[in-house]
């Protein structure tokens, strides 16, 4: 009754001693850094095998100038944005069917549960033989890495959908089909965002590990090639590269949306 | 429309048995009635509301709407919720917007009738605020905005005005006052506040404890707009209340609920 106008923009997430939280983690990653120089100064171990920070970055530069690096990420950002989608129309269907589908649920979502005690990275044999030696195979591994977390948040939201959105809907002329676009998926979106953000990270690790197994142009093979060459900085700097984009996907781009739909939907911890 | 309940039980599946939730109910409420059902918490009347709207089925008896049997819910007769149920997906004035475009309305004279009646709920300038930004009072306020969109001939209301503080509650009881002179619907109000209903009911029943009964039936006759402070309106729900003292617990607590 008495909330001015103004206060109706969203809401900004500003934690008390933010700032200072910022130079506390900023000056502990110098820290960290300042501590690998001086162990590496002391030469405790061989160059090959620990190399200075000062090499991780010649080696980060070298590998951005001469494309190898942007190659790579192109190509497991490809794959990884193809497998996803996959994931993506398989998992929001096979959710939606357990979710609404008592049958469906007591026979499939079984399979989906048990699935997800297997890593997906096991699955690679299996692809290889199916598939042969060529890009489907770790197409397969990434979707089975992510399409079970989808497929088990989307039944989670959609089961969930409160009864009392139902019957107001219900009660305000929505009839049989409209309650799915209008009712039950805006209601379960949270719980479908956060499985896909699940997804993404799970369709990740399961690439990387795919990629290191069985070498394609990407970010996996630049590591293989790091170890064959006996590279070390060249390999701490791939990590370093595949921290950087997975980060910066899982928390900027799901991370954001996640958030803003928490946000909106009132939910705790927005 | 007028509503006939004929014989109305409802029992509800238990593990030890059936629980018997609203006892015989045999009722008639005319065209434009404002009635409130009072009772102690847990009798049925809520349930009554549910059958009314056609949201549960009742176990015995029936419900006539206009003479029509009342099978499944209708925008004809419109529900607000305890809590609002409001959709925070959508906006203010999506959420009033909803039942019209289940009507298919076009996109135009759904903006038109929604930024209407949130001006009639003394919303404007908040239609396009998020449901969790509202405060209670103005949560209830855009769920008697989304009733009213559909011009539904019933409204059915369920302790609306319950969380509500005690100022709020009060500006609510005269703008629902004002709605029901201007249009005349019926409504049927459920409150365990013996003073809000006199506030609002042209006719005030009491309802035992579970399974819930009518054990008597008041006609409020003083003139509105009524206000909980009213000296008659204090006299008048002093009487009711110790009818309700004899048919089991009181609640005359206006303040808090």
């Amino acid at each position: 009754m008495t909330m001015p106008s103004g206060s109706l923009a969203p809401r900004r997430s500003i934690r008390p001693g933010g700032r200072i939280v910022w130079i506390r983690r900023i000056g502990f990653f110098l820290g960290l850094v300042a501590l690998w120089e001086a162990l590496a100064l002391l030469r405790l171990w061989p160059t090959y095998l620990f190399p200075t920070p000062g090499q991780v970055l010649e080696s980060l530069a070298r590998g951005f100038r001469d494309g190898t690096f942007l190659i790579g990420i192109r190509g497991s950002l490809g794959r990884l944005i193809e497998g996803y989608l996959i994931s993506l129309v398989v998992g929001l269907t096979l959710g939606l069917l357990m979710a609404r589908l008592r049958w469906v649920k007591d026979t499939l979502g079984l399979v989906v549960m048990g699935m997800q005690a297997l890593p997906s990275i096991c699955w690679l044999p299996l692809a290889l033989l199916w598939f042969g030696l060529n890009p489907s195979a770790i197409l397969f591994v990434v979707v089975m890495g992510s399409v079970l977390s989808i497929a088990q948040a989307t039944e989670d939201g959609v089961r969930n959908t409160p009864p009392i959105y139902l019957r107001a809907a219900s009660n305000l002329g929505a009839r049989g089909w409209q309650l799915y676009p209008r009712v039950i998926l805006p209601s379960a979106l949270p719980s479908i965002i956060t499985g896909m953000k699940l997804g993404w990270s799970f369709a990740w690790r399961s690439l990387m590990a795919g990629e290191l197994l069985y070498t394609l142009p990407g970010l996996g093979a630049l590591l293989t090639m790091g170890r064959e060459l006996n590279d070390m900085s060249r390999v701490v700097a791939v990590m370093l590269v595949i921290i950087t984009v997975g980060l910066l996907t899982d928390q900027l781009l799901f991370g954001q949306v996640e958030r803003r739909v928490r946000d909106r939907w009132g939910l705790a911890g927005g | 429309m007028s509503l006939e309940i004929q014989a109305v039980e409802k029992e509800f599946p238990t593990r030890d048995g059936p629980l018997a939730a609203l006892g015989r109910i045999d009722l008639t409420i005319d065209d434009g009635e404002f009635v409130c059902l009072v009772g102690p918490s847990g009798c049925g009347k809520t349930t009554l509301l549910y059958i009314l709207a056609g949201l549960e089925p009742p176990t015995h008896g029936q419900v006539l709407a206009d003479g029509q049997p009342v099978s499944a819910p209708d925008p004809d007769r419109v529900l607000i919720f305890q809590d609002g149920a409001l959709f925070p997906w959508l906006t203010a004035q999506g959420n009033v917007e909803f039942g019209l475009r289940m009507k298919g309305l076009s996109r135009e004279r759904r903006e038109q009738r929604a930024q209407g009646l949130l001006r009639t709920v003394h919303l404007q300038g908040f239609e396009r605020a998020w449901i969790h930004q509202l405060s209670g009072g103005m949560r209830q306020r855009v769920a008697l905005a989304r009733a009213l969109a559909v011009d539904p001939a019933v409204l059915l209301l369920d302790e609306p005005f319950g969380a509500l503080d005690a100022m709020t509650r009060e500006r609510l009881h005269q703008e629902l006052q004002e709605v029901w002179l201007t249009t005349h619907k019926t409504m049927i109000f459920v409150t365990h506040n013996v003073r809000e209903a006199v506030v609002l009911g042209n006719r005030v029943l009491v309802f035992s404890p579970r399974p819930g009964r009518i054990v008597s039936e008041h006609r409020i006759h003083l003139p509105r707009p009524r206000h909980v402070e009213d000296l008659e309106t204090a006299e008048e729900a002093a009487r009711i209340a110790l009818s309700l003292r004899l048919a089991g617990e009181v609640t005359d607590d206006h303040a808090q609920r």
